[in-house]
């Protein structure tokens, strides 16, 4: 099976939503460890890509396995997170009722179930892993606060904890640094690179100063399949990504 | 355990509800029996009643409220439940009158008689015993409330669409229970009932045993809400209410979570009405009329959505305008029940305790200020969520 | 042929000629005198022959006899054994010559004894009472005749029923006698030949009524109950295909109501996400818009009574329509993105409006009439239709038509959809959506207030009206999905026939039950209704 020892293997993967096509013949490889940045103009179903990953969206053909063996088409959105599959969107999206702290109790990872969250006792060792992802994220001082009331880029990096404490294997990122100043930007840059050193992520962002920070290999989507693959020097000389994409 | 657990957890307001519940489910009683007639301090059986009337009506916004509040279910049908909570209590009933019935048959209810039926049909059976109605009483609530939330939930109904269907769902039971065949009585209902466990319902010190009880079971009520609230669970549910589909990015089974707390509710709802019923005397259709589940979310609203005492506050407070306005200017009442819907949306989405919340903040932050120290600007209410005006959608 | 015509012309001349000559009666009554008497005969079946020979006699007179008789009226003097028409007075009888109509004197109780009938004797009259009527020259009262010999079937009157034929001219009772003729003829001991053609003249009649004739002949040995029973058969299909196509005509009607009160549901539904649950009321307020319209015309201006209807059409669409206008900058709009609280709040509108109805109108039903094209029915092969049922159906989608037409062609419309689609986008091209909500609270209200006018032509015109529709609506926009109004047509209609469907089986109330049972079912497989927008940009 060419899905075999990969991390993530997408192939021949197509949807549209009322005929119109967001994800046209896609295929994509991942491999452990590795970290992938994606770029592609607006529209080009980077998002639409991350909803087929996550479970979202099923794809109306070709094939998504995750760890080599686990077919995700057949799987929702929880089964998928459980998989070790976490996900941050475009918009932060924390839970703004809830404190800081607890935002990152609900990621944590560990048993799902209803009646294990009614009767559910913090434990000292997940007391401790939550100190240390809110010193990592820092909001340690901040962790009574309601998430509500957190600036966008400290929602921003709530939610970057919020995955940390998931504990995922493949990290799905969103534009982590919409918003966000070049001094917290280039924070963040280093925080994903730490990240990278024990997971695989893929990274969707139109920041290309960002992009060039995290160093990684680059793909570019046009209209729901691959333009172009390679080194950000590479796929940034190749003439159809710059006159879809970057422009000159 | 679970004591324990809430003593050093539970919050203070929901503590102090089940401490006044307690007190008011003997104090009534003692006014009622001990005091005598002449005394200011008499209160009078009909009172009696009309009070724990009342608390069952808190006890259903508290039930509602545990969907609605905290989960962002909001039900139009939840009367549904209390009202098949109530008809299970009322079948147990009906059975107790034996042949004191119009047509003194020993087994068959009046109106079977009078619909010519020559043997009890098989529903009936089992509710001579008041273990078994009381199991009903939940049971079957709770097993509708299953059946509907797995399919709902499942599928991913939410929102404006959810009300609707539990609205139709209400709806669908009132046409079923006005039917004669249905075996409930039909439009009449069940009632003229004699006793309750052996005593009289009519007596005074029945009254007063149904209001003590209906209290208790509304500082149970409150004390699991909390319990639950309290827990990582509730912490999910709020979850789910504010951004659903993060919390299923996050591994949880969202429809599960919903399903539990739905089911809960739903039995939460059955017990008041079972509580209700021998208290007013009457169960019929009516009760499943839609308008009854809407008028019971504007108790919640009114007292203030997520929290645990503010569905009791809004429940006895509305009911109270209800009974005085209905008696001295009928014709107001509609205007104004419909004016406290437009108004408390508008001017007051989080009800009187959200009022109360953000009075204090307010003072919390004046304090802040004067010590010159930079607070959040909003901290977390002692076991209160403030629902976020505008839920996050995750895109 | 043309001579029995002629002849029996002739007959029927004379036949209405007979009272105005009293020679030609003279003559009659003597020999019409001894059947008379033979009424009284000792038993039943000398009275019955008595009975078929004056019917065949064609007197004039016969008739009020044989009435007179069957009613029990006829009495046999004891002295002269003389037959007379008789009413109680008294201690006697006041008498009738049978003959003449003519007052004889008054007879004593005690001498007279009444003719009396059995039921056999009773059916053989009104057979023969049938057969002289056939002849009469008031048409209702030959269509009465011919469907009384069509029930009771008697062979007896198969000659007249000939002679009736031939002079008919109208060409529906003909058809009518034909049909009595065919049954009096299964009933004789005709040949089998004579009787299938029999049997295929009444298979072309009414089914149900056919079904009844046919069904005893159907167990009868040979070629008349095989084609008795092939008939019954082919009767059988034909009028289930026709109980189909009214279960489909009444549905699509209930349809055309459902779709009248949701599609205003679906439109502020669909463009604002906004659930008005007072969308029943401005229905309500639509019907007594036309109520009001109606009163006014009768006081002032009578002529237009006929009118009033398209008169009101237009009032009702301005008050409703501005009603939700006000109701949406003056609520609503405060509440946008708060799906639920919008839900509350309209339904605590619901309620001032009716209460504020209730205060203004009293609780009770008003009066609403029907112009008189929307009264009485007919009839298409075996079903009657009634005419308002059709013009609730035409005027549905003619409203549906128009509705499209403003969606599609006009500049509102074109900016309702881009708010439906992409509200944020819409809003950021430079539409001003808060003004797009006001105009289609306004319309989908307006719209409720035409269906308003329909409904009162149908329902009772209450304080409640508005209620007993809301949810059925609910469920039509829950089932066509919103964001196109295809699916509100799609949906009302199925609901409707679905419900005239299962009625006939499982009865109004659990029909309908079954129905929104079902549509929670269907839920499952499309949360979004049948005719939901997909992509991106609709998940919340």
């Amino acid at each position: 099976m060419k899905a075999k020892d990969t991390l993530l293997y997408l192939d021949g993967v197509s949807v549209s939503f009322d005929g119109f096509r967001a994800i046209n013949n896609l295929s994509l490889v991942l491999q452990s460890g590795e970290m992938r940045a994606i770029i592609g103009p607006n529209g080009a179903g980077k998002t639409t890509m991350m909803d087929i990953i996550t479970g979202k969206t099923k794809p109306d053909t070709g094939d998504v396995y995750f760890n080599g063996t686990v077919d995700l088409t057949g799987h929702d959105e929880a089964d998928i997170a459980m998989l070790g599959i976490g996900r941050k969107f475009q918009k932060p999206t924390v839970f703004e009722s809830h404190t800081v702290e607890d935002n990152l109790v609900l990621a944590l990872s560990g048993p799902r179930s209803a009646l294990s969250a009614l009767f559910h006792r913090q434990s000292k060792d997940e007391a401790d892993r939550i100190h240390e992802i809110l010193y990592t994220i820092r909001l340690f001082e901040k962790r009574h606060w309601l998430a509500a009331n957190l600036s966008h880029g400290q929602k921003q990096w709530l939610e970057i904890g919020m995955l940390l404490a998931q504990d995922p294997k493949l990290l799905l990122v969103d534009e982590p640094v919409a918003g966000m100043t070049d001094a917290e930007t280039a924070e963040t840059a280093k925080l994903l690179r730490d990240i990278a050193r024990t997971r695989s992520v893929i990274v969707v962002e139109h920041d290309m100063h960002f992009v060039r920070e995290l160093d990684v290999k680059v793909t570019c989507l046009h209209e729901g399949s691959v333009l172009a693959e390679g080194s950000l020097d590479h796929v940034s000389n190749d003439p159809r990504v710059i006159e879809v994409y970057l422009g000159r | 355990m679970i004591t324990q657990w809430f003593f050093s957890h539970g919050d203070r307001r929901s503590l102090i509800v089940i401490a006044i519940l307690l007190a008011i489910a003997c104090l009534v009683p003692l006014l009622n029996l001990l005091v005598p007639d002449t005394s200011p301090l008499h209160v009078p059986t009909y009172l009696v009643s009309l009070l724990g009337k009342y608390l069952t009506y808190a006890m259903l916004a508290v039930a509602l409220d545990l969907v609605w509040g905290f989960c962002g279910i909001l039900s139009l049908g939840h009367g549904a439940f209390f009202a098949l909570g109530g008809y299970a209590m009322g079948m147990y009933l009906m059975r107790q009158i034996g042949p004191r019935g119009v047509y003194a048959d020993p087994v068959l209810p009046d109106f079977m008689v009078f619909l010519n039926w020559k043997e009890l049909p098989w529903f009936w059976h089992g509710f001579d015993h008041f273990w078994f109605a009381a199991l009903m009483v939940v049971l079957v609530p709770g097993a509708l409330a299953f059946g509907f939330g797995w399919l709902a939930f499942r599928s991913r109904v939410t929102g404006v669409y959810l009300s609707i269907i539990t609205q139709a769902l209400t709806y669908a039971l009132l046409l079923a229970f006005f039917r004669n065949d249905m075996g409930f009585g039909g439009n009449n209902g069940l009632t003229d009932f004699k006793d309750i466990l052996g005593f009289n319902v009519q007596a005074g010190t029945t009254r007063s045993a149904l209001f003590a009880a209906t209290a208790l079971f509304l500082a149970l009520a409150v004390f699991v809400s909390s319990f639950i609230i309290r827990s990582k669970l509730g912490k999910v549910l709020v979850g789910v209410r504010d951004a659903e589909s993060r919390m299923r990015f996050l591994g949880y089974r969202v429809d599960r979570y919903k399903l539990f707390v739905w089911t809960i509710s739903a039995m939460m709802a059955g017990i008041a009405g079972a509580l209700y019923v021998p208290q007013v005397g009457i169960i019929n259709p009516s009760e499943f009329e839609p308008a009854n589940s809407i008028e019971a979310v504007i108790w919640v609203a009114v007292g203030g959505r997520g929290t645990i005492v503010g569905p009791i506050i809004g429940a006895v407070l509305v009911n109270f305008g209800k009974t005085y306005f209905t008696a001295a200017f009928p014709e107001i009442w509609l205007f104004a029940l419909g004016a406290l819907f437009i108004l408390v949306t508008l001017f007051l989405p989080k009800g009187i305790l959200g009022l109360y919340g953000s009075w204090k903040t307010r003072q919390a932050n004046r304090a802040a200020r004067e010590d010159d120290e930079i607070l959040p600007p909003v901290v977390k209410q002692n076991g209160t969520l403030m629902p976020t005006p505008e839920p996050q959608a995750a895109e | 042929m043309s001579l029995s015509r002629f002849l029996s012309i002739i007959a029927m001349l004379g036949l209405c000629l007979f009272p105005a000559i009293a020679g030609a009666q003279v003559l009659d009554d003597a020999k019409l005198k001894p059947l008379v008497e033979a009424l009284a005969g000792d038993n039943f079946d000398n009275t019955s022959k008595a009975v078929s020979e004056l019917a065949k006699s064609g007197a004039p007179r016969a008739a009020a006899i044989l009435n007179a008789l069957s009613a029990g009226d006829l009495y046999v003097s004891k002295t002269d054994k003389s037959v007379f028409i008789g009413a109680r007075e008294g201690s006697d009888y006041a008498a009738t010559d049978p003959l003449t109509g003519a007052k004889l004197a008054p007879v004593p109780r005690s001498a007279a004894e009444k003719i009396k009938v059995n039921n056999r004797l009773r059916r053989d009259i009104g057979a023969a009472i049938g057969g002289l009527t056939l002849m009469s020259t008031n048409a209702t009262e030959r269509r009465t005749a011919a469907e009384a010999i069509l029930k009771n079937r008697d062979p007896e009157t198969i000659p007249l029923l000939d002679q009736a034929i031939t002079a008919e001219k109208d060409a529906g009772i003909k058809v009518l006698m034909q049909r009595a003729k065919a049954a009096a003829v299964l009933n004789s001991t005709a040949v089998d030949d004579v009787k299938i053609a029999a049997i295929a003249e009444i298979k072309s009649g009414n089914g149900r009524e056919a079904l009844g004739l046919l069904t005893p002949l159907a167990n009868v040995q040979g070629p008349v109950g095989e084609a008795a029973s092939a008939a019954i058969s082919s009767i059988n299909s034909e009028l289930e295909l026709w109980n189909g196509i009214q279960n489909i005509v009444y549905g699509l009607s209930l349809g055309s109501v459902l779709l009248l009160a949701a599609i205003g549901l679906a439109i502020t539904f669909g463009v604002m996400g906004v659930i008005n649950m007072a969308h029943g009321e401005m229905v309500m307020i639509g019907a007594y818009t036309t109520f009001v319209v109606q009163q006014l015309i009768r006081t002032s201006m009578p002529g237009l009574a006929e009118y009033s209807l398209l008169i009101a059409l237009p009032a009702a669409f301005l008050v409703s329509g501005a009603i939700g206008v006000i109701i949406e900058r003056g609520i609503i709009r405060f509440l946008y993105g708060r799906p639920l609280e919008t839900l509350l709040a309209t339904w605590g509108i619901s309620l001032v409006l009716q209460q504020a109805t209730r205060s203004w109108f009293g609780a009770s039903n008003v009066q609403v009439s029907s112009p008189s094209w929307m009264s009485g029915s007919f009839d298409v092969g075996m079903l009657t239709l009634t005419w308002s049922r059709l013009w609730i159906i035409v005027f549905a989608l003619s409203v549906f038509a128009v509705l499209q037409l403003v969606l599609k062609k006009t500049m509102l419309g074109l900016r309702m959809r881009a708010v439906t689609q992409n509200r944020r986008m819409a809003s950021s091209m430079g539409i001003r959506t808060p003004w797009v909500d006001a105009l289609t609270f306004g319309l989908g209200s307006g719209i409720a207030g035409i269906a308003g006018v329909a409904l009162s032509q149908i329902d009772n015109v209450s304080p409640n009206l508005g209620q007993g529709y809301i949810i059925d609506s609910f469920m039509v926009v829950v089932f066509g999905g919103v964001g196109n109004l295809w699916g509100t047509l799609v949906g009302a209609m199925s609901l409707g026939i679905a419900n005239k469907f299962l009625e006939p089986f499982a009865g109004a109330v659990l029909g309908k039950i079954l129905v929104l049972v079902l549509i929670i079912l269907f839920i499952q497989k499309r949360p979004r209704g049948l005719f939901a927008l997909k992509g991106r940009a609709i998940e919340a």
